[in-house]
């Protein structure tokens, strides 16, 4: 049985401007130890299906509509606030985008690192301080014992996203999911924080969703991955099959937009236009305004559903443009980790 | 720390020589003595009170006379009641104004700060809208108004409470309140606005995200933070309490010393004024340290320097 179970979740916020569809009918699994990645543009509901699973969404004007999420055979979504306080911070955890504001400024990191410790387990204050230095000792903390007194402030952005790795961690729960882990600090610090997100991974068997925009990252760490558009999957399948045999236009088109995997000299790809606004119904294809391929008819109906082509590689079948058509290959075969590496150089 | 309070009391006592200085060159610049009456005094007469207080000095020569002996903590005598020093009016009389103060910032923050909390977590729910409407009209309200207002009801119209005086526990009550009530109602604004500030940061979702409990985030996470804009304005709250404390001893017939500033002013009491002045002053030179050090105590990111 898959750990994380997602079937149909859709989030919405009710607005003044209307309602925004943010996440708009997701379904995915997730096994013991996996990682999956999701990527997409800002505002293609990434981090909304996260803060849904963990149902992190203010409410009001959050709303989760409809879906289940079965974590271990139990649907999250239908949790009492009560059973979800056991579940978060014990079995899953997260870690988020800005790891300056992450953190309460007020609290010694110590009085963090041993909250969630002390609140799922009857671990007395001595033995949790001495589990928080050997958290800290394994995310790479120099001097653990002493700055495990210090405030968040005497920390840099690396070290702070550092600790809010260990803090996660610390209940060895079976599933982390890392909003945008990497995306605030600089590119240096990033593959650091990547490599010990990966380590403690290995070490503790916990699966891991990783949402991001960088694709290079996805590359390098996922099994699996979902590329999101306008509050929907396009595309999912295997970190393999997404890259090397990519079918949706708008993942192709991502794939484009690889600034190291572009001629020197020439002008970085983008893709043209803005992502959609959720906010008002969408007709046919999301991407439609903005896909670069053949148009072959208007967009209508409903949005596309995801159509597997074998072996779980599932795409949104969109019918109004030639995805056929040949394309520069923009890909050059090489290894996937390689890519990263590349990436993050 | 030490050092941050002694350099602080430091600078608290030139502050204090300065305002001792201004108001005395204020008060020997106003126009008339303490001496002049309706009543003739034949000249002889005059000189001889003039002689005695030392007026018949130059400004500056006595100005020097007065800051030696208020150094050596004597403030002189009152230059208009007769063998009574200024400092034994102010013996008598500050006692009861302290008592009254601190009342009312009790009743303020005893008030004003559970009110702001229970608003901010029960935000755009009736427990924020009512009490954000009461004091709205609290802030409104001057104590002038206020004042009258609690003793037609409570007083005249009840007959719960005591309309004036100051002899028992249930005379403070009145008094008390219509000091405080108004602060009551700004320290629940600046709660309630510090602490919806705190709930909505970043890190209170992390602490959501690890199952804390929504109790544990309040008052763990949030109320250091969520305190600092009330304590902040704790100096000032102090220094309009005791300048408020003027209208409301009067009010209420309160043998305070805000009675005492105001006849000594009237009277050109000019010993009087000063003690007074340098009284007031200092204690909110005290509070502001106080809430300096509180302050600290409460941000880690800020140190005694």
């Amino acid at each position: 049985m898959a750990l994380l179970e997602v079937s149909d979740l859709r989030t919405s916020f009710h607005t003044r401007g209307g309602v925004v569809r943010a996440v708009d009918g997701v379904s995915f699994t997730l096994d013991k130890g996996e990682t999956l990645g999701i990527v997409g543009e800002s505002g293609s509901g990434k981090s909304v299906t996260c803060y849904s699973l963990m149902k992190l969404i203010p409410e009001p004007p959050g709303r989760i509509e409809s879906g289940t999420a079965f974590f271990d055979g139990q649907d999250l979504l239908q949790m009492s606030p009560k059973q979800l306080r056991k579940i978060r911070g014990n079995r899953i955890s997260m870690i988020f985008q800005d790891p300056m504001t992450s953190l309460n400024p007020y609290l010694r990191i110590s009085t963090q690192l041993i909250e969630a410790l002390r609140i799922h387990t009857n671990i007395d204050k001595k033995a949790a301080l001495k589990k928080a230095i050997e958290a800290l000792e394994e995310v790479g903390i120099p001097g653990a014992a002493q700055r495990v007194n210090q405030y968040p402030h005497e920390f840099s952005g690396g070290m702070r996203q550092r600790v809010m790795i260990a803090m996660a961690l610390i209940t060895e729960p079976d599933l982390l999911i890392a909003d945008e882990p990497t995306t605030a600090l600089d590119v240096t610090v990033q593959a650091q924080i990547l490599d010990i997100i990966k380590e403690r991974q290995n070490r503790l068997g916990t699966a891991v969703i990783l949402v991001t925009h960088d694709l290079g990252v996805v590359a390098g760490t996922c099994d699996k991955v979902n590329v999101m558009y306008g509050g929907k999957l396009m595309e999912s399948g295997t970190a393999e099959q997404v890259f090397y045999n990519a079918i949706h236009p708008y993942t192709r088109s991502l794939q484009k937009t690889i600034p190291s995997l572009q001629a020197k000299g020439e002008n970085l790809y983008t893709i043209a236009g803005l992502p959609p606004d959720v906010s008002k119904p969408i007709h046919g294809c999301a991407f439609y305004p903005r896909c670069p391929y053949p148009k072959t008819g208007a967009p209508e109906g409903d949005r596309p559903q995801l159509v597997d082509a074998g072996d779980g590689h599932c795409f949104a079948d969109c019918r109004f443009c030639d995805s056929s058509a040949p394309i520069e290959t923009v890909l050059p075969q090489k290894d996937a980790g390689d890519l990263a590496g590349e990436e993050l150089a | 720390m030490l050092r941050f309070i002694a350099t602080r009391l430091l600078q608290g006592v030139l502050v204090l020589l300065a305002i001792y200085a201004v108001t005395f060159f204020l008060v020997a610049a106003t126009p008339g003595s303490p001496f002049s009456s309706e009543r003739a005094i034949s000249p002889e007469i005059l000189a001889q009170i003039e002689s005695f207080y030392g007026y018949d000095k130059p400004v500056t020569e006595r100005f020097v006379t007065s800051i030696t002996n208020v150094l050596h903590g004597e403030f002189g005598p009152s230059a208009v009641y007769a063998n009574r020093t200024v400092t034994q009016i102010i013996g008598a009389s500050f006692p009861v104004s302290a008592k009254l103060g601190l009342f009312a910032l009790a009743v303020a923050l005893g008030i004003g700060i559970p009110v702001g909390i229970l608003a901010a977590v029960r935000q755009n729910s009736w427990l924020d809208y009512l009490p954000m409407s009461i004091s709205m009209g609290g802030i409104c309200l001057p104590t002038f108004v206020m004042g009258p207002l609690l003793v037609l009801i409570f007083g005249l119209i009840l007959e719960w409470l005591p309309v004036a005086g100051w002899f028992g526990w249930e005379y403070t009550i009145l008094p008390s309140l219509t000091l405080g009530l108004y602060y009551a109602a700004y320290f629940a604004r600046l709660t309630r606005g510090g602490m919806l500030e705190m709930l909505n940061q970043d890190w209170v979702r992390t602490a959501r995200a690890k199952g804390v409990p929504e109790r544990t985030i309040i008052w763990k996470h949030c109320l250091k933070g969520g305190l600092i804009p009330a304590i902040t304005f704790l100096g000032p709250a102090l220094a309009g309490i005791i300048s408020g404390s003027f209208v409301v001893e009067t009010i209420f017939q309160i043998p305070g010393l805000g009675q005492w500033f105001v006849k000594g002013a009237l009277n050109r009491d000019d010993f009087l004024i000063l003690g007074c002045t340098v009284l007031f002053a200092a204690l909110i030179v005290v509070m502001n340290l106080i809430v300096d050090i509180v302050q600290v105590a409460l941000n880690p990111r800020l140190k005694y320097e």
